[in-house]
C-alpha cells in the first residue's frame, strides 16, 4: 500500500471541510477524484501535501507505511509526494532554473546522492522540457511570472517530470486548458506511469479522464468519498451530472 | 595639529575647535572658499544637531551616536600602515581606487593623477591647490549649507576628500572606484567631502565604498557634490559595509544638467545608523535619474533614505525603487520626497519603496510624498510592508526545498530586483554573493567587499 487515508477529518478556520476520507492508493494505479465544486477536493490534496492553513482533527494517512502527517511539508515532497497546483504560485524573481535546481539538489541531498552538476542538470532540463513540449526559453523566466494558463500548468507538469515522485496529486490540472494544452499535459502524465509510482487525478469534469484513464474513479461529496468505481463512473457522472449524486444523499 | 581629547559631539566643542583652529583651517582656502566656512560654521551654529522634533529626524534619533565618545583629529593619522590597509582589489574588477583613509585621500604616489585623456582624480585638499579655478566653480554650488545642519558642519571643518574631474567628450575608460576605510584605535568623528564633475558627453562608473576595518566605533558625516554636464552619464554605486559601531550620515547632491542621465545605487548592507541623504535637482530639461535602494538591515541596526528630487525643469524622468528586508529589531526609513515645479511640464516621476520584516519587531516608517504644481504630469507613488509571501513558501517547499532555503530564495528574489540593475557584470556577481552571505548571516564586516581578496568572487548558481 503506498498511501492509506482512514477517516480523515480536516479544517479551516474552523470550517470542517473533510468529512470522514477513506482512499487507499496502490503503485501503479491512477485514481480520478470528482465532485462538484467546494465539497472538499482540493483540500483533501492541501492536507495530503502538508499545507499548515489546515488542521487535521481526526483520522490518519500512511504513506509508505509511515505516519504522513507527522512530517512537514518539504519531508513529504522529498519522500515522493507532489502536488502540482490548482494555481500555481507566481514568484517574481526566482527562475525556474535555479527553484529547479534547488529543489532537484536539496531532494538528492535528502537521498545521500551528491548534487547533480551544473551540465547533467542543464542536461535534466532540455530532456525533461520535451516531455511537455516547451520549446520556449521559459526555464530562465521567474517561476510563473507572466506566464499564461496553459503555460502554468505545462510548468506544473515539468516540474514534476523534473522530481519523478512516487506520489502525484494533480488537482484541476485540466480547469481553464484548451483542448492541445491539455492534450499535451495528459500526453505528459502518461509518459511518466510507471508501476512503481501512483497518480491521484483531482477533477471537475470528465474530459481529462478521456486522456488520462483511470483505474479507479471516486466521487467526493460534502466532504466524504461517497461512491467508487472504475473509469465508466466518470461517463456516468458526465451523463447523470453531479445531481444524481447528490440526490442520492439526500 | 594634535588630535584632541576623547569626547562626545556636541555643539559648545564643535564651536570651540572652529573657533581656535580656524586659522588652520582656512590657511590654503580661496577668499570665497574661507567665506563659505564661516558661512557654514555659523549656520551650523545657530542649527546645532537635528533631532527628533524635526520632521526630517523623526525616526532617526542620534543621541546615542552623538554620546559616545569620538577622537577628533583634523590632521590624518600617522600610524596606521597604509599598505596593509590597501593590501589588494577586488579579482576581476578593473578599477581606478580611490582610497582614503579616516576620510583623507591616500596617496600611493601622487596625491592627483592626471591621465592623458585629461581626467583628474585624486586629493580634493591637492585639487584646490592645483586647480582652483576648477574647483571654485562647483565647490559648494550644490550642498545645502543653509539648512543642512550636518552639510553646514562638513563644510566648516572640511580638509580633504576625494576629487574626481571627467573633461567633456572623455568617457572613463575604467570604472572609478572610493573606498572609504575607517581605521583606527578609538573611535573617530570623520568629515570628509568629494567633488565629482563630469563635463559635457562625458561618461564615469562610479563606485564608492564605505567600510570598517574593524569594530572600532566611527562617526562619519560625508558630503558628496555631482555635477553631471549636458549629456553626461554617471553610473553610481554607493556601498555600505560598515560594523554596527559606526554611524553614517552621507549626503550626496547631484546636479544634472540638461539630457544628463544619472543612475544611482545604494547597497546598504551593514551599518549601525546609516542615513543616505540624496538629494537630485535637474538643472536642464530632458534629465533622467534612475535611484535604486535595497538595505539589509538586522539586530538593532537602522538606515535611514530621505531622497529629494527637484523637477526644476521640463521633461525629466526620475525613478526611485527601493526596497529593505529587515531583521529582529532593525528600523528602516524611507522618506522620498519629488518636487515638481510650475514650469515642469512632462514630468515623469515614480517612487516605490517595499520593505519586508521578517520578525514582529523590525520596523519600518516609510512615506513617499509627491508635491505637484503642475497639470501635465506622470506620477506615481507606493509603499508596501508585507512577510514573506505563505503560499510562495507553501510551493517551494512542496517541491522538496527546504524552509530556510526556500525563505533564502524569496528573500534574494525580493532583493534581486534592485541588485539586477547593476550595470558592472563584476560588480552585479559580487554584490550578489554579498547579498546571499547577508541574508544567510554569513557576511562578516572584516570579508569587505573590496579589499580582502582571501575571498575570491563565487559563481552564483543562477
Amino acid at each position: 500500500m503506498l498511501l492509506s487515508i482512514n477517516d480523515l477529518h480536516a479544517s479551516i478556520a474552523d470550517k470542517e471541510i473533510l468529512k470522514g476520507v477513506h482512499l487507499e492508493v496502490n503503485k501503479g494505479e491512477v485514481h480520478a477524484i470528482m465532485g462538484p465544486n467546494g465539497t472538499g477536493k482540493s483540500t483533501l490534496a492541501s492536507v495530503i501535501a502538508g499545507r499548515e492553513v489546515f488542521e487535521v482533527t481526526h483520522g490518519e494517512i500512511t504513506y509508505q507505511g509511515k505516519n504522513l502527517l507527522k512530517m512537514a511539508v518539504e519531508e513529504r515532497a522529498r519522500e515522493g509526494i507532489f502536488l502540482g497546483f490548482q494555481y500555481p504560485v507566481e514568484i517574481p524573481g526566482v527562475s525556474i532554473t535555479n527553484f529547479m535546481r534547488t529543489a532537484v539538489n536539496e531532494i538528492r541531498k535528502y537521498k545521500g546522492l551528491d548534487p547533480l552538476s551544473g551540465i547533467d542538470f542543464m542536461r535534466l532540463m532540455e530532456e525533461k522540457k520535451k516531455l511537455v513540449e516547451i520549446t520556449s526559453n521559459l526555464t530562465n523566466r521567474s517561476v510563473n511570472e507572466g506566464f499564461s494558463g496553459g503555460e502554468k500548468k505545462k510548468n506544473e507538469i515539468f516540474q514534476m517530470a523534473m522530481l519523478e515522485p512516487t506520489l502525484a496529486i494533480l488537482d484541476e490540472t485540466d480547469s481553464g486548458l484548451d483542448i492541445d494544452a491539455l492534450r499535451i499535459v495528459a500526453n505528459g502524465v502518461n509518459k511518466l506511469r510507471r508501476p512503481d509510482n501512483a497518480f491521484v487525478v483531482i477533477t471537475h469534469y470528465q474530459r481529462l479522464l478521456d486522456y488520462i484513464v483511470p483505474d479507479f474513479v471516486h466521487v467526493l461529496f460534502e466532504g466524504r468519498i461517497v461512491k467508487s468505481g472504475g473509469k465508466e463512473l466518470a461517463l456516468e457522472l458526465e451523463e447523470k451530472g453531479y445531481d444524481w449524486i447528490k440526490k442520492a444523499q439526500e | 595639529m594634535e588630535s584632541t581629547n576623547l569626547s562626545p559631539i556636541t555643539l559648545s566643542r564643535l564651536v570651540s575647535l572652529y573657533e581656535t583652529h580656524r586659522q588652520q583651517l582656512v590657511a590654503c582656502d580661496t577668499p570665497r572658499l574661507a567665506g563659505l566656512r564661516d558661512r557654514a560654521f555659523q549656520s551650523f551654529a545657530s542649527l546645532g544637531f537635528p533631532d527628533t522634533k524635526q520632521e526630517g529626524w523623526r525616526h532617526t534619533d542620534l543621541k546615542e551616536s552623538l554620546a559616545r565618545l569620538y577622537d577628533y583629529p583634523l590632521d590624518p593619522l600617522k600610524e596606521t600602515d597604509i599598505q596593509k590597509v590597501f593590501q589588494c582589489n577586488i579579482p576581476h574588477l578593473d578599477t581606478a581606487i580611490l582610497g582614503q583613509l579616516n576620510g583623507w585621500y591616500v596617496s600611493r604616489d601622487v596625491p592627483l593623477m592626471e591621465l592623458g585623456n585629461g581626467m583628474i582624480m585624486g586629493s580634493l585638499s591637492e585639487a584646490r591647490k592645483k586647480y582652483p579655478e576648477l574647483v571654485e566653480k562647483y565647490y559648494g554650488r550644490a550642498a545645502d549649507d543653509t539648512t543642512d545642519a550636518f552639510t553646514a558642519l562638513n563644510t566648516a571643518f572640511v580638509r580633504d576628500g576625494v576629487f574626481v574631474y571627467v573633461p567633456a567628450g572623455v568617457k572613463s575608460p575604467r570604472p572609478v572606484q572610493m573606498i572609504n576605510v575607517i581605521h583606527h584605535k578609538s573611535n573617530l568623528l570623520i568629515q570628509s567631502r568629494n567633488l565629482i564633475i563630469l563635463g559635457e558627453n562625458a561618461r564615469l562608473s562610479l563606485v564608492h565604498c564605505d567600510d570598517s576595518y574593524n569594530h572600532q566605533g566611527s562617526f562619519s558625516n560625508i558630503v558628496t557634490e555631482i555635477f553631471a554636464g549636458e549629456n553626461a552619464f554617471l553610473d553610481h554605486y554607493k556601498l555600505q559595509n560598515l560594523n554596527n559601531n559606526s554611524t553614517l550620515i552621507s549626503s550626496t547632491f547631484f546636479r544634472l544638467d540638461k539630457a544628463a542621465g544619472l543612475e544611482s545605487h545604494y547597497i546598504s548592507l551593514n551599518g549601525g545608523l546609516l542615513r543616505n541623504n540624496i538629494r537630485v535637482v535637474f538643472d536642464g530639461t530632458h534629465g533622467r535619474a534612475d535611484l535604486f535602494g535595497l538595505y539589509l538591515m538586522d539586530k538593532k541596526q537602522h538606515v535611514d533614505n530621505q531622497i529629494y528630487v527637484d523637477h526644476a525643469f521640463p521633461e525629466c524622468t526620475s525613478t526611485e525603487v527601493f526596497k529593505g528586508i529587515l531583521d529582529e529589531n532593525a528600523r528602516g526609513v524611507f522618506n522620498g520626497h519629488v518636487l515638481v515645479r510650475r514650469n515642469a511640464v512632462k514630468t515623469d516621476a515614480r517612487q516605490s519603496n517595499k520593505n519586508m520584516l521578517l520578525t514582529d519587531s523590525a520596523r519600518v516608517n516609510s512615506k513617499p510624498f509627491l508635491e505637484i504644481y503642475n497639470d501635465d504630469v506622470k506620477c506615481s507613488h507606493g509603499s508596501s510592508v508585507g512577510q514573506l509571501d505563505s503560499m510562495a513558501m507553501f510551493y517551494l517547499r512542496q517541491r522538496g526545498i527546504s524552509e530556510e532555503s526556500a525563505r533564502m530564495l524569496l528573500m534574494f528574489a525580493f532583493a534581486n530586483e534592485v541588485v539586477a540593475k547593476i550595470a558592472i557584470p563584476e560588480l552585479r556577481g559580487r554584490i550578489e554573493d554579498m547579498v546571499k552571505k547577508r541574508l544567510q548571516g554569513e557576511l562578516q564586516i572584516c570579508e569587505q567587499c573590496v579589499l580582502h581578496c582571501s575571498t575570491p568572487e563565487k559563481n552564483i548558481n543562477q
